[in-house]
């Protein structure tokens, strides 16, 4: 064979690589999610929602750690939006180039680093116990809203950054000052970006245990909780404790309560996908 | 009157900002000040040299070095998986696919990274290890291994993700000299594009590491929780990020010693994690410049 023949075959041989290496995590993760559909689907019904935990695997429910899922989601929502859009308004709109905001950044994206469960670390020593809070919901949501925070503002910067300069051009030729060309023209031209960072840090609370396991919430909480100062269990923490049961019947409730965790976070993702591409299509 | 609510609402948004170095000083000081108490019990040649962690026991050991190896052993596995695959998806991408195969494929790799880690932790323990247990015989319920190639599996995003970056970084003349040479796309990938985004696929793999070092449930679950100095992938052994989980599920009293081990054993954890972004860091801006 000739060497440009052999180069040719070797070129062709690896675009059959690429297809197959691009395909082989997401056929695995296909697999899995069947094997798992398999195991759980049959698991799911009415009851499975509506149950409190118990030790009988075939009588337990998500009940409880859906409603503190729900809870830790809105007020991790709560805590982080407002902290992280006025970060990067600052960081976009009013901080001079120089060293100090040269820090802040580096500082963010150091953050954007760190392992989840130092941040409960965190949690656990400054919201836990020097604040008093102990294992409730809100020492919870404080310490996701610290670990989304880097996310939310990396988003909300990018889509800030999207906006054009004419259209703040247009209003300060208007006599607009610059918080109102902000809060009238950039925000609201920014939100299709600024909401797909939030759904995807919000995805990414929805399925965060280590953390929280650290900052004290539990894995069996026969209550619903009412306040934010009420003790909690979220859902992957549920499905944690089922997984680490011998008993088969826990693996089952593992595998249904996977499918629902699996279903909120991919549809959060799908969401997100969605505006983003309609956030492009509408910018170019 | 305007101008005055204009520097206060200024003064509110810097506070927003500041108050992310605020996280970072809190982090540090949280984990510094429960180290030093912590040293002040347990000599730092002992937490450094011991070959032994048994803080839980009767008989305590406090050498860091087995839950160290557990973590760069499930790391390495992890590494060894995804970097190969997530580099080939990047070329792949950049160098061979059309515009509309890669938008379609991308978000759907992301959503590799977008499973909550619990679901993979029972992927590796209730799927990966009873059929590599059918494979290699001898292999354990719980090891590194089967933890370690699930979490290859969630890390691909971000090695593709970042390498490809690198890859669009480089000038298309340098691809039209190549091809214009007579290049296959296999040579021009692999002899000029890879070559010249060098130094950003090392920052990828920088970064992989360390989200790699601080992943927590899937070792949690599926490597089990016996420190062990071993460099074997077959047998249980347990990560840094394992060893708080396991504290923290347990009713260890706060103030006790065994209550500053997680904090010490953070503090590792979050040096290593630091040393590795900030250099990835470093590189990415230095290697952006250079381009620009």
């Amino acid at each position: 064979m000739t060497n440009s023949g052999r180069n040719r075959l070797i070129d062709r041989a690896f675009s059959v690589w690429g297809v197959v290496s691009t395909f082989i995590g997401i056929a695995l993760l296909l697999m899995f999610i069947g094997i798992i559909l398999y195991d759980g689907l049959g698991r799911i019904n009415w009851a499975f929602f509506t149950s409190l935990p118990s030790r009988f695997p075939e009588k337990a429910g998500i009940y409880t750690s859906m409603v503190g899922t729900l809870w830790i989601v809105v007020l991790t929502l709560i805590l982080s939006l407002p902290l992280g859009i006025s970060a990067a308004i600052y960081l976009e709109e009013y901080a001079k180039k120089g060293r100090f905001s040269n820090i802040l950044e580096i500082n963010i994206s150091n953050l954007a680093g760190v392992p989840s469960i130092i941040y409960g670390l965190l949690g656990l020593q400054i919201f836990s116990r020097t604040m008093g809070l102990g294992g409730n919901l809100l020492a919870g949501a404080f310490t996701l809203a610290l670990l989304v925070l880097p996310i939310i503002i990396v988003a909300t910067r990018e889509a800030i950054r999207a906006v054009p300069g004419s259209i703040k051009d247009a209003s300060y030729a208007l006599g607009a000052t610059k918080w109102q060309t902000i809060w009238l023209q950039v925000l609201p031209g920014a939100s299709g970006g600024i909401m797909t960072g939030v759904i995807l840090a919000l995805s990414r609370a929805v399925g965060e245990a280590a953390p929280l396991i650290v900052v004290g919430a539990l894995a069996y909480v026969p209550f619903v909780p009412a306040s934010p100062m009420d003790q909690y269990s979220v859902l992957p923490i549920q499905i944690f404790n089922w997984i680490s049961r011998p008993q088969a019947g826990f693996s089952t409730n593992a595998a249904a309560g996977i499918l629902i965790l699996l279903a909120i976070t991919l549809a959060m993702n799908l969401v997100a996908v969605y505006y983003r591409s309609r956030y492009q299509r509408k910018s170019n | 009157m305007a101008r005055k609510s204009e520097k206060y609402i200024e003064g509110g948004l810097f506070a927003g900002a500041l108050f992310t170095v605020l996280t970072t000083a809190l982090i540090l000081g949280v984990l510094l000040y429960e180290t030093v108490i912590f040293f002040s019990d347990v000599s730092i040649v002992e937490f450094l040299t011991d070959r032994q962690w048994t803080p839980l026991f009767d008989e305590k050991h406090f050498g860091i070095l087995p839950l160290l190896s557990g973590t760069i052993l499930t790391t390495l596995v992890a590494i060894a998986f995804s970097v190969p695959v997530g580099l080939v998806i990047a070329i792949y991408l950049n160098e061979y696919s059309g515009r509309r195969f890669r938008s379609i494929v991308k978000p759907m790799l992301e959503m590799l990274a977008a499973v909550p880690t619990v679901v993979y932790g029972f992927f590796a323990l209730v799927i990966i290890t009873p059929f590599l247990q059918g494979i290699i015989p001898g292999l354990a319920g719980f090891s590194a291994l089967s933890a370690g190639l699930v979490m290859g599996i969630m890390i691909i995003p971000y090695v593709t993700s970042l390498s490809e970056d690198a890859l669009f970084a480089v000038p298309y003349s340098l691809r039209e000299a190549a091809y214009g040479m007579g290049s296959t796309r296999f040579q021009t990938a692999f002899r000029v594009t890879l070559p010249a985004a060098s130094s950003g696929v090392i920052v990828a793999i920088i970064l992989a590491i360390s989200r790699a070092i601080g992943e927590t449930m899937i070792v949690a679950i599926a490597a089990g929780q016996q420190p062990r100095l071993t460099m074997n992938p077959l047998v249980p052994i347990e990560t840094i990020t394992a060893y708080i989980v396991q504290v923290s599920l347990g009713d260890v009293p706060h103030n006790s010693l065994e209550y500053r081990t997680i904090f010490a054993a953070g503090i590792t954890l979050f040096a290593l994690t630091f040393l590795l972004n900030s250099m990835g860091n470093w590189l990415r801006k230095k290697f952006r410049e250079k381009y620009d």
